[in-house]
C-alpha cells in the first residue's frame, strides 16, 4: 500500500539516518585522510604521505607493543578466572553466586575513574607495582572479567550444561576431566566471543589506564591522548590511523561471529 | 460504512476477484481466487500449510495488496486500495496481539477511541462485548495477567467492538490446549451466530472447519480445491486431495468394468451414478473411489463378494479402528463397533453400502 | 574429589582476584573518602559546597540532555533500519556501528575533528557564512562527543527491540483504524519502553562519568569526572576525589539497578 506519503516518510527518514551516519563516519574518515596528508590545512591536494605514520612508529611504538602485550594478557587472567567462575556460577545458581555475580559486574556500573582511584589509593604504596605494567593489567582485568563470565555463562544457559555435566559424570568422568573434555569445548562460542571483547576493550581502554599508567608505563590509548593534547593534527590523525587498523580486525571478526551465531540460533519460522 | 449500525446483524457481501498473490521474492504464494461471500455467512478457509489460505485472508484484510487484476469488494465497493486502517474489518490473529500497554478494556475499546466514539457510548459497548464473551470481571486486567482462553475471547471481543464490514479470524483457537479448544469452538460458534456477522476463518484443523463453516473453502498450493459446505466436502469431495484431507478416508485404486471395482480382495459394485462418473473421465478403466471408514461394515468371509485378513485393532474409545489386508494393494481403515469381537489374523468379509463409494476426478496425488 | 569440592575450587582465582583488586581497593575508596580533615562530612560536601554541586547539576543535566537526544535519533533511526530493506542498508548499519569500539578519547578526537579549530564544521561554516564556528571544546562539544559515543549502543539495542516485536501487534492497531502515527504512538513506542529503559541507563551512566572525551574537550568545563581528576592529581585533595567518586559510583550504579529491575536487561557499559 505505497502512498506519496509512505514515500515521504520513507525518505526523511533515509535523510536522517544518512545525516546520522554522516555524523559519525565523517570525522573518522577525516582523521584517516588527514594521517595521510602532508599538510591537512591545506588539503588532500598538498599530497599523500607516510611521513606522519612514520613519526608515529618512531615516537609511540613502545605503546603500541605495550597494549598488544596488556590485552593479551589480560586475556589470559580472564580465560583462566572467568570461565571456571562462569562455570560455577551457573551450576550453582544459588544466593551466593548471584551476589558474587552482581560484584563482578559492579566495574561496569563503575566509571573507571572511580576503580582507578581505589586502585591508587590502595597499591600506589607499592611502588615496583605501582610503576611495572601489571598495575594497568590488574585494572584492565577488573575492567574485563565481567564480559567474560557473562559471554560464557550465556552459552552455558543455552547449551544446558548441567545435563551435559551430568552426562559425562554417569560415563565416569571426574570433575576435572569433565571440565577439560565437555564444559570448555561446549563454551567455544562463549569463550571466543568474550575474548574477542576483552582484547577489544584493553587495547582501548583509557579510564582506568591514564591514571594508572607512569611514563614508562603508556598504553596505545594513553599515547593518543598525549598526542592530541601536544601533537600536530596530522600526527594525531596518524596515530589514531593506527588504533583504527588494530581494531578493525576485532570488529569485523565481533561481527561475522555474532551474525554468525545470530544464524545459528535463530529463531526457526 | 456499518460502522453505527445498531441491529445485531452487521457486516457486508464480500467477493474476491481473481485475487492472485506473487511475493517480491517471486514465490507464488496464491493463484487467481474468486471467492463469493454472502452477508452474515461464516466462510472456513482450509488447508495445510502454505497452501495459500493465510495470503488470502491478509488481501481480504488489505495487509497485502493483490497482484493486478485481483479486486476485493464490499457490498460492490471496491476496496482493494483501502489500507485496512480505513477498510473497517475486525481481525483475530493467532498470537491475539493484544497490545500489552493497555488493559482489557482499553484494549476492546482501542477501535472505538481511534473512530473517536465518546466515552460513556465506549463503555456500554465494552460491557456489552465483556458480558457477550464472558470475561466481566477482567476489564481492568493487564493483559498479561490473562489465561489463553480469556485472551482469545478478549481479542474477539476487541475485534468486533467496533462493528466491523468483515470478521477475519486468523487460526484463533490454534495456540490454545486441546480441551480449551473445543470448549471455545462452541462458543466461538454460538457468538458468530449471535452477532450474524460476516466472517472469515482460517484453519488447518478440519474438525474447527466442520464445526463452525457455513461454507468450507479447501484450499492447497495456493488454489481453491472444493467449496462447498461441510457436507458437501465431507460426503461429496471433488478430489483425492479434498477426500484425504477432510476426515479418514480409504482411496481404492482399481480397475472398473461395468459399474463393478476388481480389487483383489473380491467385487464392489458402484451406485449408477458413481459408475457413470467413472466412465466418463476414465477410458482406461482405473479410478480413484473413496470410502470412508465408517462406511464399510463387518459380516461373515463365507458368501462375501469382498474378503480381507484383519492385519492390526486399535481400540480408539468409542470404537475400534481395524486395518485389513488383503483388500486392495495396501491395508484399508475400517471402523468397528466395541460390540463387534474382532482380532488380529480373522478372516472377514466387508459390505460397503453402493451410495456411499465416492468415485474421484483423476489426481496426482 | 567431590564436585562441590571442585566448584569450589572453580571461584578460588575469581575470588582472589576480585577481593583484592577490586573489593578492597572500593572499600579503601569510600574509606578515604571520610577521612580528610573533614571526615564524614566530606560526602556531604558534595551535595553542599557550592561548586561541587554546580559541577553535579551539570553534569546531571548534560547526562540527560545526552540520554533524550540519543533516545529520540537512535529510534528514529533504528526503527527505519530495522522496517526497510533496502541497497545498501548492511553498509549503513556498519557505519553506525562502527565507532562502538572507540575509546572516550578517540571520540574525543572525532568532534575536534568535526568542531575544532581545523574543524569541519568550522570551514563549512567560514565558506558559507563567513564566519568560522568552533565549539569542539564548549558544551555543545562535549554534548556532541557523549552522542557520538551513545548513538552506536542505543541504536544497535534498539534495532535489536524492534526485530523482536510482534508484527501482529502492529496488524492490530491498524486492523482497529489506526493510522500509522497511531500506530507508533500507541503500539510501537509502548513496546519499546524496556528498550528505552535499558539503553537510555546506559547512556545516562555513561555520560555521567565518561573521562575519556571529557580529558580531551572539556578542559575549560566543570563536569563530574573533570573535577574528580582534577581534585586527585592537581590539588592532590584525595578525600574529596575520593568522596566525589563514590557518590559519582553510586549514582550510576543505582541508575543501570533502576533500570534492570524495570525488566530491561542492561547490557556492555564499557568506556
Amino acid at each position: 500500500m505505497k502512498t506519496t506519503r509512505d514515500c515521504l516518510i520513507f525518505l526523511g527518514q533515509l535523510a536522517f539516518t544518512l545525516l546520522v551516519a554522516a555524523f559519525l563516519i565523517v570525522p573518522a574518515v577525516l582523521s584517516m585522510l588527514a594521517g595521510i596528508t602532508s599538510n591537512y590545512f591545506l588539503g588532500v591536494k598538498s599530497g599523500l604521505t607516510l611521513q606522519w605514520v612514520l613519526q608515529v612508529w618512531e615516537l609511540y611504538h613502545d605503546t603500541i607493543f605495550r597494549s598488544f602485550l596488556i590485552a593479551f594478557s589480560t586475556l589470559a587472567v580472564t580465560l583462566a578466572v572467568g570461565i571456571p567462575a562462569a562455570y560455577a556460577l551457573h551450576l550453582r545458581n544459588d544466593r551466593v553466586s548471584r551476589a558474587v555475580e552482581e560484584i563482578i559486574t559492579l566495574p561496569l556500573a563503575i566509571p573507571g575513574l572511580a576503580i582507578a582511584l581505589a586502585l591508587l589509593l590502595t597499591y600506589g604504596g607499592f611502588s615496583d607495582f605501582r610503576r611495572s605494567w601489571l598495575f594497568i593489567l590488574v585494572g584492565h582485568a577488573i575492567f574485563t572479567l565481567p564480559f567474560m563470565v557473562r559471554s560464557v555463562m550465556a552459552v552455558f544457559a543455552a547449551i544446558d550444561v548441567k545435563t551435559l555435566d551430568e552426562g559425562a559424570a554417569s560415563l565416569g568422568a571426574s570433575p576435572w576431566r569433565r571440565f577439560c573434555d565437555v564444559i570448555v569445548p561446549n563454551a567455544r562460542p562463549g569463550i571466543l566471543a568474550g575474548s574477542l571483547m576483552v582484547v577489544t576493550l584493553s587495547l582501548g581502554e583509557f579510564n582506568l589506564t591514564w591514571m594508572l599508567h607512569t611514563p614508562l608505563t603508556k598504553t596505545l590509548p594513553v599515547g593518543l591522548a598525549d598526542s592530541y593534547a601536544s601533537m600536530r593534527l596530522e600526527v594525531a590523525s596518524a596515530y589514531t590511523l593506527v588504533f583504527f587498523i588494530m581494531i578493525i580486525p576485532l570488529l569485523t571478526a565481533m561481527q561475522v561471529f555474532a551474525g554468525y551465531r545470530g544464524a545459528a540460533s535463530g529463531p526457526k519460522r | 460504512m456499518s460502522g453505527n449500525d445498531k441491529t445485531n446483524g452487521h457486516g457486508v457481501a464480500l467477493r474476491v476477484h481473481a485475487c492472485a498473490k506473487t511475493f517480491a521474492d517471486g514465490t507464488r504464494a496464491l493463484e487467481p481466487v474468486t471467492l463469493d461471500v454472502a452477508r452474515g455467512e461464516t466462510v472456513v478457509l482450509l488447508g495445510p500449510s502454505g497452501c495459500g489460505k493465510t495470503t488470502l485472508l491478509r488481501i481480504i484484510a488489505g495487509l497485502e495488496t493483490p497482484d493486478a487484476g485481483g479486486r476485493i469488494l464490499f457490498n460492490e465497493a471496491d476496496v482493494t486500495r483501502v489500507p485496512i486502517e480505513r477498510r473497517n474489518v475486525g481481525m483475530v490473529f493467532q498470537s491475539y496481539a493484544l497490545f500489552p500497554n493497555m488493559n482489557v478494556s482499553d484494549n476492546i475499546g482501542y477501535g472505538l477511541k481511534i473512530r473517536g466514539v465518546s466515552e460513556a457510548e465506549r463503555k456500554a459497548r465494552i460491557a456489552e462485548l465483556v458480558a457477550l464473551t464472558g470475561i466481566a470481571g477482567l476489564e481492568h486486567r493487564r493483559v498479561d495477567q490473562l489465561s489463553g482462553g480469556q485472551r482469545q475471547r478478549v481479542a474477539l471481543a476487541r475485534a468486533v467492538a467496533a462493528r466491523p464490514s468483515v470478521l477475519l479470524l486468523d487460526e484463533p483457537l490454534t495456540a490454545l490446549d486441546a480441551a480449551l479448544r473445543e470448549r471455545l469452538r462452541g462458543e466461538l460458534n454460538r457468538l458468530l451466530r449471535t452477532l450474524g456477522i460476516t466472517a472469515i476463518y482460517v484453519t488447518h484443523d478440519q474438525a474447527e472447519a466442520m464445526a463452525l463453516g457455513d461454507r468450507i473453502v479447501v484450499m492447497r498450493r495456493g488454489a481453491i480445491a472444493q467449496v462447498g459446505t461441510p457436507r458437501d466436502i465431507y460426503f461429496a469431495p471433488a478430489n483425492r486431495f479434498v477426500a484425504e484431507f477432510v476426515g479418514a478416508a480409504n482411496i481404492l485404486e482399481a480397475e472398473c468394468n461395468a459399474g463393478v471395482l476388481l480389487l483383489p480382495g473380491g467385487r464392489l459394485a458402484l451406485a449408477n451414478d458413481a459408475a457413470a462418473a467413472a466412465l466418463n473421465g476414465h477410458a482406461n478403466g482405473r479410478i480413484f473411489a473413496m470410502i470412508r471408514p465408517e462406511s464399510i461394515r463387518i459380516i461373515a468371509p463365507d458368501g462375501a463378494a469382498l474378503t480381507g485378513e484383519v492385519d492390526s485393532v486399535s481400540f480408539v474409545g468409542d470404537r475400534q479402528r481395524a486395518a485389513i489386508g488383503g483388500v486392495a494393494g495396501k491395508p484399508i481403515m475400517v471402523d468397528v463397533p466395541n460390540s463387534t469381537p474382532i482380532k488380529a489374523g480373522d478372516r472377514v468379509g466387508l459390505s460397503v453400502d453402493p451410495g456411499d463409494i465416492r468415485v474421484l476426478a483423476g489426481d496426482t496425488a | 574429589m567431590s564436585k562441590k569440592t571442585f566448584i569450589g575450587l572453580c571461584f578460588v582465582p575469581l575470588a582472589i582476584l576480585v577481593a583484592a583488586f577490586f573489593v578492597l581497593p572500593m572499600a579503601r575508596l569510600v574509606v578515604t573518602g571520610a577521612s580528610g580533615h573533614d571526615g564524614l562530612r566530606t560526602y556531604a560536601a558534595i551535595l553542599l559546597d557550592p561548586r561541587y554541586r554546580a559541577t553535579l547539576i551539570n553534569t546531571i543535566l548534560l547526562a540527560t540532555a545526552t540520554t533524550l537526544a540519543t533516545l529520540v535519533i537512535s529510534t528514529i533511526s533504528g526503527l527505519f533500519l530495522q522496517r526497510h530493506h533496502f541497497p545498501g542498508r548492511a553498509v549503513l548499519i556498519a557505519m553506525l556501528t562502527f565507532p562502538l569500539a572507540f575509546p572516550g578519547v578517540v571520540v574525543g578526537f572525532m568532534i575536534i575533528l568535526l568542531a575544532g579549530r581545523q574543524g569541519l564544521i568550522g570551514d563549512v561554516t567560514l565558506r558559507l557564512l563567513g564566519d568560522k564556528q568552533v565549539f569542539a571544546y564548549s558544551l555543545q562539544g562535549l554534548f556532541l562527543g557523549y552522542l557520538y559515543f551513545s548513538i552506536p549502543r542505543v541504536i544497535l539495542t534498539i534495532m535489536a527491540a524492534v526485530e523482536k516485536l510482534d508484527p501482529s501487534l502492529e496488524e492490530a492497531a491498524r486492523a482497529l483504524g489506526a493510522g500509522p502515527w497511531r500506530v507508533v504512538r500507541d503500539v510501537v513506542l509502548p513496546a519499546l519502553a524496556p528498550a528505552f529503559i535499558a539503553s537510555g541507563a546506559i547512556a545516562f551512566a555513561t555520560a555521567m562519568g565518561a573521562f575519556g572525551t571529557a580529558f580531551t574537550l572539556a578542559t575549560d568545563i566543570d563536569v563530574l569526572p573533570m573535577l574528580i581528576y582534577t581534585e586527585f592529581t592537581l590539588s592532590a585533595n584525595f578525600a574529596v576525589a575520593a568522596a566525589l567518586s563514590v557518590g559519582l559510583g553510586l549514582v550510576t550504579w543505582a541508575i543501570l539497578a533502576l533500570a534492570r529491575s524495570f525488566g530491561g536487561n542492561t547490557v556492555a557499559a564499557a568506556g
